[in-house]
């Protein structure tokens, strides 16, 4: 889908001059350094890598900062991770523009997992041990966090991690600027429960199979538990990735909801979604007596969806483009024109949504911290970072004092027939909880006066 | 966070048994002493109220409105929803859902008549009922009826009344109405105080019994028309591959992306229908994109059969791999063309389903893909078997140094097959875009299952690939419920590889003596 | 059946001439010790070889193992299987329940199960997990338990003679169930995230450079073993057996022996090494996940064989290693071009270079010499 290679300049030879430029110009000269030293075992090839390495590295001047950028830019999660990637140059740009990091400029290095987590781990390699970055800036979904984690802990690098997750982690090298399970899932089924959210009593917990589902409905399972909902009132079901008959599912929320209490909660990913909501419709099911409550439907995925079957459901997020502010209104309209002028797919169609926020506001949290820090050493800017409040663009919004997540509001909208959201709910800055008080009332995470997850006494 | 969200289930459920029980006996009040306070002559005045006035008004006010209010008043409700506190809030709700559902019911749109309906079943006061009954005798269509008939007796069912009680238990029972079953269950598991408690007890027993039986027929039914409906998307993407495998002896790995390619075209026709033509001709696009998608994919398996398979006839593992690395390459294609993920809208016809009997609706577009299965097989049928090319092709297959010798173009007639096996798995591509999404990797979804249907079938034989398409459907939708997906395609993925053990070639075998496959 | 026929003497007689003697010593001594030299050297020497460039080798090596077992099933018997992702799997995840095991209490919940059982809701070990806490099962279940179910699929396969395009497509389908099936968090065996976060093998820390160079001369070692015992095989009289299978099988069968059982025993064997290739594969990487076993790295693993050349050993570890690093390299700077290049490989190895890059090779060199290997040469390419 999108190139990076529109981002790459044409002319080689500028780059001598122009190392700051924020394109990868890097990476095209990383490609013989890579090229060689991989080759080292095969001999010769070394030879050529490591003198290209070497004329290209004297010839920079002024060292710029490094910083990685770790999304799919092909294979299945490409939809939603190109998007990201697009941000975050985007937040390069804009940083570079206005004179850099502590008077140096950002060079972001982009490189490609092709959706495979065991790439994710490779690549997450040669960031930190070859190109030496500073910060990286990516992953989509909890496998690819979690098969980075170990190569993160272990070099003591910096992940920001743009996307909400099932919480139930404490990392010291990653911060999460997505939302936990507390910012966004439990409150959209409290306001399902709520009379304004419809009362509903009876919920179907569908998603696909792998961790971020499996782990969101059992912290929602305890909490409707606890709320008095029986057993008999809670169906749970997963699909495979790229499920598409959903005939025999939808079948049975249709029996699950004859009475008409009941809501769907559904973490399906992906390409499942079409013909889910496709095929709830078909069988006669609408919103108006049963919605749908979706955590991973946002504007970028409706962007290329046929919305009628999805008009009036629900979903929440900790942001929506059409949240009616001025700094709202100037980061969509930058986001567009940024990719208009790069020529990136979609151009001026393309919208924001929840993560590209969160990816977007992560590197403006890291500069800030960078500066505050005074230098790029991870364990400085990480201390730094701590509760920091910064102007994000859908409002005031704080990375929390201890536990490496951040403070975001929680939104309810209904789908709209134009790919946007109407806000039917809106709350103010909500603390983050990696550990639910219903799964693991136990336990908290907490890296300044403990060393990550602790027991609470 | 902001307090209405996070609040414990008890207060919610006083809320409701308040509005439930409260509402009608403000109302109740309000007749019984129609001097008292102030007296609504119209609805601006009870809305003006409800801005205004003090409490006890306000409440009289929503009752008043509850009774005789218009949907016309739906946005100042929203907007005084918007601005007031939560006690009004609460007030308020069951007069706009009520509204809401009024106005619903006056919809031309007969399923927002059905949701209005079956909503004020569910959760609709006694006021409800004239609006139920009004409607009931304006409503001609079948399903509406017995949608508002069935949400009239579910309300009956709350009346104090046991004759009216007993009625709509009766009713209902009759109606196999799957919304009752859990309140009759509840009602037959009740303790019977006196004589008129039990015969109320005893009817909704009976009734509750005569619905989980028509429940377990339909359940048939529903897996029936299901396993149809996969059985024929199966047979669509397998129908090519039978006559490109089948026929040809060639491996197409390459026929998911021919179907990616079908559904790709009628993507681009649907778009150039929304550009260049009005709304009102978009519904037909449809007809238009089944042939472009035929044509486009056939003419894409034409060129690939021109320079790629032409060379590796008689090489089946060459001929698979060099297919997959053509499916590869056409998957990055439509993703450098078309991005990842594309959305075709199916026409307003295609939307929506046919209510079967109670409790079993079959999709329009599940309905038509049955309908273009069956098509399909019938224009192969006919071209195979009753027209001089389909001769010649049979012909070829039997015995084809033969053939040449009869002055039977064998190598036109191979890029012919291969044409026409590609087009069909592009109208496969077509009639997926109506249950599915579009994406590149459309085509790696399918493509094992296609196979499997083809290999199982016997290959060379359709009626095998019809048997096999179909049996798997339905055993597909027969195991599902009780496995899940997942189990339940591994289960047949099994089942037909040790099928295999007992026939290597498949249901309907080619009759020979030949030891070479 | 099969287009090579006409060169099966010259292969099996080619097979002999490549690595035998001096130059499987000096490569062999190269990549054993010579990398890890190269490692020592100090960081900004011009020869230097990087910690992270060793661990990709590695990586890169333990593929050629599993390639070397596709060639024997492939190149060599002219069987065609899309499945052996599956067995390369089996092996990784048997050594990643190892691993997994090690990690104890130093997991996300500080709890002795795995991390993914925790969030799983499973209370207990499942009964299979249990024996992993011990390294020599686990060192023997790498390769007897792709072995154990190769030998089931395989008898049922080849005892009801399906063969050619119907073997590939089944073992396809195999591919397809596995995958399924792993994919399932209720199988205990981590779901789409696989087994991750490794922390020690036999109390050597994973993260720690030292451990990873040996682990680069273990497959090194083993990727010596593999070749020694493929060169053995196919030397043998059996090998003669199975290249006779795959030029014709019919008439294999019709002299007294039976396919089948030369069939399963390649397939076996095959399978073993992939096992082997797998528990090589995770400690190097670091995770193992279901996305390795489906269909899709199934037929990318023939690719690699195909690319190097079939039905020579070196070319099997030519085409995985070169095949790898042509991905490393280009999915690092043009991500969109990376499947054409793939695709167009599998188009190019069948239609202009089925030899792959050892028959150019080899053709190259015949171009020059005596005039009796050129006719030779004209013969087969026909």
């Amino acid at each position: 889908m999108n190139s990076p290679k529109d981002l790459i300049p044409e002319t080689m030879n500028n780059k001598a001059e122009n190392s700051l430029d924020l394109t990868p110009e890097k990476s095209r000269r990383q490609f013989f350094t890579d090229a060689g030293k991989t080759a080292a075992g095969f001999g010769i090839a070394a030879l050529l890598g490591n003198l290209g390495n070497y004329a290209l590295s004297y010839a920079a001047g002024k060292e710029p900062i490094k910083i990685g950028i770790l999304h799919s830019l092909s294979g299945t999660m490409a939809i939603s991770e190109v998007s990201l990637r697009d941000v975050v140059l985007m937040a390069v740009e804009e940083i570079n523009a206005a004179g850099g990091v502590l008077g140096r400029m950002i060079e972001p290095v982009v490189v490609d997992p092709a959706s495979n987590w065991d790439l994710f781990a490779e690549k997450a390699k040669q960031l930190l041990l070859v190109d030496k970055v500073s910060v990286v800036f990516g992953c989509w979904t909890s496998v690819s966090r979690k098969s980075v984690l170990p190569v993160f802990e272990s070099n003591n690098g910096l992940l920001f991690y743009p996307v909400q997750y099932e919480g139930e982690e404490c990392s010291r090298n990653v911060f999460y600027t997505g939302a936990a399970v507390n910012q966004q899932a439990v409150p959209a089924v409290e306001y399902l429960m709520s009379e304004e959210g419809g009362g509903y009593k009876k919920f179907y917990l569908l998603g696909t199979d792998y961790v971020y589902p499996r782990t969101t409905n059992k912290i929602l399972r305890a909490m409707l538990l606890a709320k008095g909902v029986p057993a008999s009132g809670i169906g749970e079901e997963y699909t495979p990735f790229h499920h598409q008959d959903y005939q025999t599912i939808v079948s049975k929320i249709r029996q699950f909801s004859r009475r008409g209490d009941a809501a769907v909660i559904s973490t399906i990913n992906g390409d499942s979604n079409v013909p889910f909501y496709k095929e709830f419709a078909n069988q006669g099911l609408r919103s108006e007596d049963v919605p749908i409550m979706a955590f991973s439907v946002a504007e970028d995925e409706l962007r290329s969806m046929d919305t009628t079957a999805l008009v009036g459901h629900l979903t929440a997020w900790n942001y929506f483009q059409s949240i009616d502010s001025a700094g709202n209104k100037k980061f969509v309209s930058d986001f567009k024109s940024y990719c208009k002028k790069n020529g990136l797919p979609g151009g001026a169609q393309r919208v924001t949504d929840d993560p590209i926020e969160a990816a977007y506001f992560g590197v403006h949290v890291w500069k800030q911290a960078v500066e505050k820090a005074g230098g790029t050493d991870v364990d400085a800017v990480r201390k730094a970072v701590y509760g920091l409040e910064f102007d994000a663009p859908g409002g005031k919004k704080k990375m929390d004092a201890v536990n490496h997540h951040t403070h975001k509001p929680v939104l309810i909208g209904e789908i709209r027939k134009n790919g946007q959201f109407a806000i039917i709910s809106h709350t103010d800055l909500v603390r983050p909880e990696p550990w639910s008080e219903y799964t693991n009332p136990e336990k908290g995470c907490d890296w300044v006066k403990h060393k990550g997850t602790y027991k609470k006494t | 966070m902001r307090r209405s969200i996070r609040r414990s289930p008890i207060p919610i459920l006083s809320a409701w048994l308040l509005l439930f029980l409260g509402a009608p006996l403000s109302l109740a009040t309000a007749q019984e002493e129609p001097t008292s306070p102030p007296a609504f002559m119209t609805t601006q005045e009870a809305m003006t109220a409800l801005h205004e006035s003090p409490w006890p008004d306000k409440k009289l006010a929503a009752g008043y409105l509850l009774k005789n209010g218009d949907p016309a008043l739906l946005p100042q409700f929203e907007e005084l929803r918007s601005n007031t506190n939560r006690r009004v809030r609460r007030l308020i709700k069951p007069v706009i859902n009520l509204l809401k559902n009024k106005a619903g019911l006056a919809s031309p749109d007969k399923g927002t008549r059905r949701a209005a309906a079956r909503d004020l079943g569910a959760r609709g006061t006694p006021e409800a009922l004239p609006v139920l009954k009004k409607a009931l005798s304006n409503e001609k269509e079948h399903w509406v009826r017995y949608d508002l008939e069935e949400a009239i007796q579910l309300l009956n069912l709350e009346n104090g009344d046991p004759q009216v009680k007993f009625m709509a238990i009766q009713q209902l029972g009759d109606m196999r109405s799957a919304a009752a079953l859990p309140i009759l269950q509840d009602l037959a598991k009740q303790q019977a105080g006196n004589l008129e408690q039990q015969t109320l007890k005893d009817e909704a027993e009976k009734a509750s019994r005569l619905i989980q039986k028509w429940q377990d027929v339909t359940r048939g039914i529903e897996m029936l028309l299901q396993g149809l409906s996969l059985g024929s998307i199966l047979l669509l993407m397998a129908l090519g591959l039978a006559i490109v495998f089948g026929l040809m002896g060639v491996i197409n790995m390459a026929h998911g992306e021919m179907m990616m390619i079908g559904a790709y075209a009628t993507f681009v026709v649907q778009e150039t229908f929304r550009m260049y033509l009005g709304e009102h001709l978009f519904d037909y696009y449809f007809f238009f994109a089944l042939p472009c998608a035929f044509f486009v994919a056939a003419f894409i398996g034409w060129i690939l059969e021109g320079t790629l398979i032409r060379f590796l006839y008689g090489r089946p593992l060459e001929t698979l791999l060099a297919t997959w690395g053509v499916g590869l390459v056409l998957i990055q294609t439509a993703r450098l063309i078309f991005g990842d993920l594309t959305a075709v809208q199916a026409p307003s016809w295609l939307r929506g389903g046919a209510q079967v009997v109670v409790g079993v609706q079959l999709p329009y577009n599940r309905l038509f893909i049955i309908l273009l299965a069956l098509f399909s097989v019938a224009g192969i049928y006919l071209l195979l078997f009753r027209t001089g090319v389909g001769l010649r092709v049979r012909a070829v297959l039997q015995n084809r140094d033969m053939s040449a010798c009869l002055g039977i173009p064998t190598r036109k007639l191979d890029a012919y097959t291969f044409a026409f096996g590609s087009g069909l798995a592009g109208l496969a591509g077509s009639a997926l875009t109506l249950v599915g999404n579009v994406d590149p990797e459309l085509g790696r979804n399918y493509i094992v299952d296609s196979f499997m249907v083809v290999v199982a079938g016997g290959v060379g034989k359709l009626a095998g690939t019809i048997t096999a398409a179909f049996g798997i459907g339905t055993l597909n939708k027969l195991l599902e419920p009780g496995f899940g997906a997942v189990y339940g395609k591994v289960i047949i993925l099994v089942l037909i590889i040790l099928f295999l053990q007992v026939r290597p070639s498949g249901l309907f075998a080619l009759k020979g003596r030949h030891l070479d496959s | 059946m099969t287009p090579e026929r006409s060169i099966t003497s010259r292969l099996a007689a080619a097979a002999s001439n490549v690595g035998a003697g001096p130059a499987f010593w000096i490569i062999g001594a190269l990549l054993f010790a010579g990398v890890p030299l190269l490692n020592l050297l100090p960081d900004d020497s011009f020869f230097h070889v990087s910690d992270f460039t060793l661990n990709l080798l590695g990586k890169f090596f333990a593929f050629a193992i599993l390639a070397l077992g596709i060639d024997l099933i492939w190149g060599y018997t002219g069987v065609l299987s899309l499945g052996h992702g599956v067995f390369f799997g089996l092996g990784a995840y048997a050594m990643g329940m190892h691993l997994m095991l090690g990690i104890g209490t130093e997991g996300v919940y500080g709890n002795a199960l795995p991390d993914f059982m925790v969030w799983n809701q499973v209370e207990e070990l499942p009964w299979f997990w249990k024996p992993f806490y011990s390294l020599p099962f686990s060192l023997a279940a790498i390769v007897l338990v792709p072995m154990a179910a190769a030998a089931m699929f395989g008898y049922f396969v080849f005892r009801s003679r399906i063969r050619g395009v119907y073997f590939s497509i089944i073992t396809q389908a195999l591919a397809l169930v596995a995958w399924l099936v792993f994919n399932r968090n209720e199988t205990n065996l981590g779901g789409t995230n696989g087994l991750t976060n490794f922390k020690h093998i036999q109390g050597f820390s994973l993260n720690d450079p030292s451990t990873q160079l040996v682990m680069y001369m273990v497959t090194i070692l083993f990727l010596g073993l593999a070749y020694v015992l493929c060169r053995w095989i196919t030397q043998s009289r059996a090998g003669r057996v199975l290249i006779a299978i795959r030029d014709c099988e019919q008439r294999v069968f019709f002299s007294g022996y039976s396919p089948a059982n030369y069939k399963l025993f390649v397939f076996v064997i095959s399978a073993g090494l992939a096992g082997l290739a797998g528990a090589l594969y995770v400690p190097q990487v670091g995770i193992i996940t279901p996305n390795q076993i489906g269909v899709l790295p199934s037929i990318e693993m023939v690719i690699w064989v195909a690319v190097g050349g079939r039905g020579t050993l070196s070319g099997a570890i030519i085409g995985a290693a070169g095949v790898n690093f042509m991905r490393s390299t280009l999915t690092n700077h043009f991500p969109e071009l990376w499947p054409f290049f793939l695709g167009g490989l599998f188009i190019a190895v069948v239609m202009f270079f089925p030899k792959g890059i050892v028959g150019l090779l080899r053709k190259m060199s015949v171009m020059l010499p005596s005039r009796k290997s050129k006719v030779e040469n004209a013969a087969t390419t026909d």
